[in-house]
């Protein structure tokens, strides 16, 4: 019963971004609200979501975030620079 | 009693499902329409009987060798594939290795606490994040009686049953909010080959029901529990037991 894996998506700064944007606007954050330099505390972001964010990446890029990878993660832009950084 | 229709797709996985309350359950999820993983680590036989049975009465089950006490395994178990992400997880594999704590070895207590509860940790870390994408997910965790009362001469065994109960209550509060479900559920004394080296006719008379109980009923409690019918309930433990824990 093997999976066949995905294909991921090609990892570029744009295509994390939109992902990025995309999910977070999946966990009700407001579009108009997005920006890289927009915290996550403001955006009522909390750990859960960030989880869930995470397998968003992984199933997108093949890209695994471990608690540990997201735990210093302050702003939207750092965690688009850390999804393209760990694909690279 | 659920629609197949109306929930995510997606499959069950019920560990140690070959015989006793796993086979039970995998029947019984198989008839809400779940297509079911029967994971079975050595009695195969026992669990191609499972799934011949969920196949005549009209369902669909995959066979799923592994021992959940390895966590290549259990990553290998919880894996989506063909039949979709696993959003019912019934963590039911078990051992004991029974004896008074001065004379349990640091062997026994490893491999009860391994197969109990650290492999019930691993299956549903590793399924959560599906079910939480899904906004749809049931975990239900074999505890036991032994979790809540003393059994003397199962310490580790009743150490890993409450740890799963504790880690039952956590895990719910942390995703309650995904749609995803933890449960718990505790038999008391139940008619299988796990228990038929302790069970005789005088242990009945301890029980409130006077008499063991059976795999099926154990089944329906986890059946409803993974059901969408229990949507609001999550956190719970629920005692199978005929009144022994009352």
């Amino acid at each position: 019963m093997g999976k066949e894996p995905k294909l991921a998506t090609q990892v570029s700064s744009d295509n994390v971004e939109k992902t990025i944007y995309d999910g977070l606007v999946e966990l009700g954050t407001e579009r108009g609200d997005l920006s890289r330099e927009a915290t996550l505390e403001s955006l009522d972001v909390d750990s859960l979501d960030l989880v869930e964010l995470a397998q968003i990446v992984e199933d997108e890029y093949g890209v695994e975030l471990k608690g540990d990878d997201v735990k210093d993660v302050k702003t939207v832009g750092e965690v688009i620079d850390l999804v393209v950084a760990k694909a690279g | 009693m659920s629609d197949a229709a109306t929930r995510p797709e997606g499959c069950a996985l019920v560990t140690g499902s070959s015989r006793g309350i796993g086979a039970a359950s995998a029947l019984a999820l198989a008839g809400d329409g779940w297509h079911v993983r029967v994971n079975y680590r050595s009695d195969r036989a026992g669990a191609e009987e499972v799934v011949a049975k969920i196949v005549d009465a009209g369902g669909t089950a995959s066979l799923w060798q592994g021992d959940v006490a390895d966590a290549d395994a259990v990553a290998r178990l919880v894996e989506p594939g063909d039949d979709g992400p696993v959003l019912v997880l019934v963590n039911n594999a078990g051992v004991r290795m029974d004896g008074l704590s001065p004379q349990l070895d640091d062997e026994q207590w490893q491999a009860v606490i391994d197969t109990n509860l650290t492999a019930t940790f691993r299956a549903t870390r590793a399924a959560l994040p599906k079910m939480m994408r899904a906004r749809f997910g049931r975990v239900v965790n074999l505890a036991s009686v032994a979790g809540i009362r003393a059994n003397p001469g199962q310490a580790n065994y009743s150490a890993s049953k409450a740890g799963v109960i504790g880690f039952t209550r956590t895990v719910a509060a942390e995703v309650a909010r995904r749609g995803v479900t933890v449960n718990a559920v505790a038999p008391g004394l139940i008619e299988t080959a796990f228990t038929e080296d302790v069970l005789d006719g005088e242990m009945a008379k301890a029980i409130p029901a006077r008499r063991v109980g059976t795999p099926e009923e154990v089944a329906a409690c986890i059946r409803f529990l993974a059901s969408p019918e229990a949507s609001y309930v999550t956190g719970a433990t629920l005692t199978v037991d005929g009144g022994l824990s009352a």
